[in-house]
């Protein structure tokens, strides 16, 4: 069990309840903040998992011609950190922070479905249960294999039941299936809180950056998912009702399944790292000590993320042979997108400009998130350009772009988060020390692995192959991407140990450690059930500041 | 003491992490750019083009490069200065900084010069996709046809009346009187990828569909890629050689090809063994009833360097090995082993070693 629930398990069975009460208590719960621990305490546990399967893909690569696993298992094992990274780990973990801080950040006092809420999380805890249990049975009748191997977009027709016998490909499309609904459920849920629990004087124009981008991210995953859960339904007709959507020898076509996964995968990609600019966009002001830079310019750029990132998902299927207009298309509109991050990028660096920067555990993250995700989009303006793209594409330059997106973006800001945001939930602080170390080691590592991971890819190493030829100039640089990972490995349990260590020995936090801004910090730690005794009234951005600076409040520039 | 020794410790955080963001990025870049070759050619490097559409793509490739680095030298300098420079210096005083809520003028001015980049990387690209997908197809051009297997290659010379497996010849092209190879590209099974980056970038093999690409190689030599698009349990050994050679030697090896097998009479045991066990079913050897297409067309086997998809060299052990026992070579592979006897395994090794 993780250190929040221990935390606030230990507390409740002091206050005289017995462990099953409690934990009748945690699975019946509704309320937004155990839901949000919930699923963030799912997310870490699928994160130590996923992280062994990447570390044994790791030690398999880490020489030419090495059997460290057979072909067989580094296949299951690419497809399983795929998969659970993507829909198992970083989505739960940005709905949990997104139930936690929402209702809190715009004043509200629950989400606006409770019961809803609580059955999106249990639809997603259980499809990853199902995706795990492949393990257990997927064999089938036909003993063929168990966990999924068809890589995390399982491209037809591998999946159809001439290649993949047994049930593995089920249990991967059922557990995506599942937990797609939860994700549904749960965009519902968070687009209706936004849009109608915010509290008095609470206006768009004054809510949140957080609550924009996790509105953003909302309506995404509503127009992402269905279109994947669609496809899930309409492969699951192939496999077992004689359907030929996907069935290239009944006439049945590949690209359609192309099709149909990335306009679900791009649209996932902005799912996933507008959260992670949420968490930015609250984090560097308050460790800046400045607003943030062009608020407007900021939903604006993140309202046209949305729109655009609907229309680039053909940039990943550059190779499949379109015709050259639909290429170009799809290289101008990847190329805009590049405009609305950038803008976001600036505005940060507005931000930090002309401020007194803190290097506190959480900015040292967001800091590191800057600087690395300028390096990820710029090569992804690489992977844009079509015809570069048929060189790099499905090559380990791939691998290390969107690693530098989802490990040097993504999960640098929700470590970030995770510092910040700790005291608030369990009233401790997480230890400084020990998150310096945690930072300065997963730097390290990160470098190490995901800067050295381009060049094999421009040096023609595809991705997905269990061993490689020696002398194509691999070697050494597989060696190193493996050393890199195993320092990460070893940062993230200084990460696991600081978390357990800081829930029982932690400085106590009081309501507002970080002197910021936002309503969460004005109730106390953790917040009192229901959150607001009474509901506050907000007449800008920033209520906390307006109410620690009534000489200079910000209402009056906004 | 204790402050400006806090303070100290502060300047040196930053200033090692900017080294260290750097160094990432000049790893980066020296990693791009100084991808240099070896001599022997092994390493298939995409900055070592030797082919006209992989050259194209190689110049385009360097000015995204340029301009990318170029943002990122501004913009990485940007937060560096910004970093080091409005740290907080004294972490007693608690005035806050001048609170500064936006600037229409700096922000248009970083809408308005990206925008100007996009279009001019998309005018750059636009022009490199229409030179490479919309090349016309001269009389001169040799045709191809690859079908993507489960885990080989098989390539059709229809023109020419040549088959063969994992090793594609192709004649080198003269810049004056071009003779490029175009490529039809199909799949047997599940989607595959031709990806030999120094001749071209890559295209699927998607089954139910058709796809093209083209090479034009300007030097002579063996090229190596492999399968990129991810077919299964050994789509890492679906290795790919491409032979360029001079006209002439490209036309004595169609010569060569065209020939149906050796009917050499002194392997007639192996041979026997060959026709009557499962072997038929997959193979086919050219003029005998081996008619097989599930596995590489075995006519003229011994010009070809490797087996199994370059996944071995083409020697008499690999070769019995790989009869009795596939997995040792490439476990997961299609090819059943065959638990041949001794003396017949002997046999059908000096059979096949008779397929010139």
């Amino acid at each position: 069990m993780s250190p929040d629930a221990m935390a606030i398990q230990a507390a409740e069975v002091d206050a005289g309840r017995t462990l099953v009460q409690v934990l009748h208590e945690w699975v019946t719960t509704v309320d937004h903040k155990r839901l949000g621990i919930l699923y963030v305490l799912l997310a870490l546990m699928f994160l130590l998992i996923g992280g062994l399967e990447a570390i044994i893909i790791r030690i398999q690569l880490m020489r030419a011609h090495n059997d460290f696993v057979s072909p067989q298992v580094f296949n299951r094992m690419f497809t399983m950190h795929g998969t659970t990274m993507i829909f198992f780990v970083v989505m739960p973990v940005m709905f949990g922070f997104a139930n936690y801080l929402v209702p809190l950040m715009i004043g509200a006092r629950d989400m606006a479905f409770p019961r809803l809420n609580a059955f999106g999380f249990w639809l997603t805890a259980f499809g990853g249960l199902l995706l795990y249990f492949s393990f257990v049975g997927g064999n089938g009748l036909y003993g063929a294999g168990n966990a999924p191997d068809v890589g995390w977009f399982a491209y037809a027709p591998l999946t159809s039941r001439a290649f993949s016998v047994g049930h593995s490909t089920d249990f991967w499309t059922v557990a995506l299936l599942v937990s797609g609904f939860g994700s549904i459920a749960t965009a519902i849920n968070i687009i209706t809180t936004v849009l109608c629990l915010r509290c008095p004087g609470m206006t768009l124009n004054r809510m949140p950056l957080l609550a924009w981008l996790n509105l953003v991210m909302a309506a995404l995953v509503i127009l992402a998912v269905s279109p994947l859960t669609a496809a899930q339904v309409m492969l699951s007709v192939d496999r077992y009702l004689g359907g030929h959507f996907f069935d290239t020898q009944a006439g049945g076509s590949a690209a359609l399944w192309m099709h149909f996964f990335w306009i679900f995968g791009h649209p996932e990609v902005y799912v996933l790292v507008l959260p992670a600019f949420a968490f930015a966009s609250e984090i560097i002001p308050v460790f800046s000590r400045k607003p943030i830079f062009g608020y407007p310019a900021m939903v604006a750029a993140t309202v046209c993320i949305g729109f655009v990132g609907m229309t680039v998902w053909a940039h990943h299927m550059f190779t499949i042979g379109m015709n050259s207009a639909a290429n170009a298309f799809f290289v101008l509109t990847t190329m805009i997108i590049a405009v609305p991050t950038g803008i976001k990028i600036f505005n940060w660096l507005g931000t930090i400009w002309g401020g007194k920067i803190q290097f506190k555990t959480p900015m040292l993250f967001c800091l590191g998130f800057l600087f690395q995700f300028l390096i990820a989009g710029l090569t992804g303006i690489m992977l844009g350009t079509a015809p570069f793209n048929w060189q790099l594409g499905n090559s380990y330059f791939v691998i290390a772009h969107f690693h530098y997106v989802i490990v040097g973006g993504i999960m640098f800001c929700l470590f970030g988060a995770f510092y910040y945001w700790f005291p608030k939930v369990t009233g401790r602080m997480l230890n400084e020390t020990l998150g310096k170390l945690h930072f300065w080691l997963f730097l390290i590592g990160f470098h190490l692995t995901f800067d050295t991971m381009h060049i094999p890819g421009v040096l023609g190493m595809p991705r997905r192959i269990y061993t490689y030829e020696p002398a194509r100039g691999w070697d050494t640089l597989n060696l190193i991407i493996t050393a890199g990972a195993f320092i990460q490995g070893f940062a993230i349990l200084i990460f696991v140990v600081n978390l357990v260590f800081s829930c029982f020995r932690g400085a106590k936090a009081g309501n507002d450690p970080w002197d910021a801004w936002t309503l969460e910090w004005s109730v106390s730690s953790p917040p009192p059930s229901y959150n607001f005794a009474s509901i506050p009234t907000v007449g800008s951005r920033r209520p906390l500041w307006d109410r620690k600076h009534p000489e200079d409040p910000d209402y009056r520039y906004e | 003491m204790v402050e400006k020794h806090k303070t100290e410790w502060r300047v040196i955080v930053s200033r090692a992490m900017a080294i260290l963001v750097l160094l990432g990025g000049i790893l980066l870049a020296a990693g791009l750019c100084n991808a240099t070759p070896a001599s022997d050619n092994t390493v298939p490097s995409i900055f070592d083009p030797r082919s006209t559409t992989a050259e194209s793509i190689d110049h385009l490739s360097r000015f995204v490069l340029a301009i990318t680095g170029l943002i990122f030298l501004v913009v990485f300098s940007l937060l560096t200065y910004a970093t080091v420079k409005f740290r907080s210096r004294d972490a007693n005083t608690n005035r806050e900084p001048a609170q500064v809520y936006g600037s229409t003028q700096i922000e248009l001015a970083w809408t308005v010069i990206p925008i100007l980049i996009v279009v001019v990387l998309f005018f750059a690209t636009a022009r490199v996709i229409h030179a490479i997908q919309d090349a016309p197809k001269p009389p001169t051009a040799v045709e191809v046809t690859a079908i993507g297997h489960q885990f080989w290659w098989e390539f059709r010379y229809p023109v020419l009346g040549v088959v063969t497996a994992n090793e594609l010849h192709v004649p080198v092209s003269d810049p004056n009187h071009p003779t490029p190879t175009f490529l039809k590209l199909l799949s047997a099974d599940t989607d595959h990828s031709f990806w030999v980056p120094q001749l071209a970038g890559k295209t699927d093999l998607i089954p139910n569909r058709l796809n093209q690409m083209w090479i034009d190689p300007q030097q002579t030599g063996i090229f190596l890629g492999q399968c990129a698009q991810y077919c299964g349990t050994q789509h890492a050994k679906m290795l790919l050689r491409v032979s360029v050679d001079t006209p002439e030697a490209f036309d004595a090896w169609i010569h060569a090809q065209k020939q149906s097998a050796n009917r050499d009479d002194k392997e007639v045991a192996g041979r026997h063994v060959f026709e009557t066990t499962a072997c038929v079913n997959c193979h086919a050897v050219g003029g005998t009833n081996a008619t097989g297409r599930f596995g590489p067309d075995l006519t003229h086997l011994m010009s070809r360097s490797t087996i199994a998809a370059g996944a071995a060299e083409n020697t008499n052990e690999n070769l019995r090995l790989w009869i009795q026992n596939p997995d040792a070579i490439k476990p997961g592979s299609l090819m059943p082993a065959m638990k041949l006897s001794d003396p017949d395994l002997d046999a059908l090794v000096r059979y096949l070693e008779t397929l010139h």
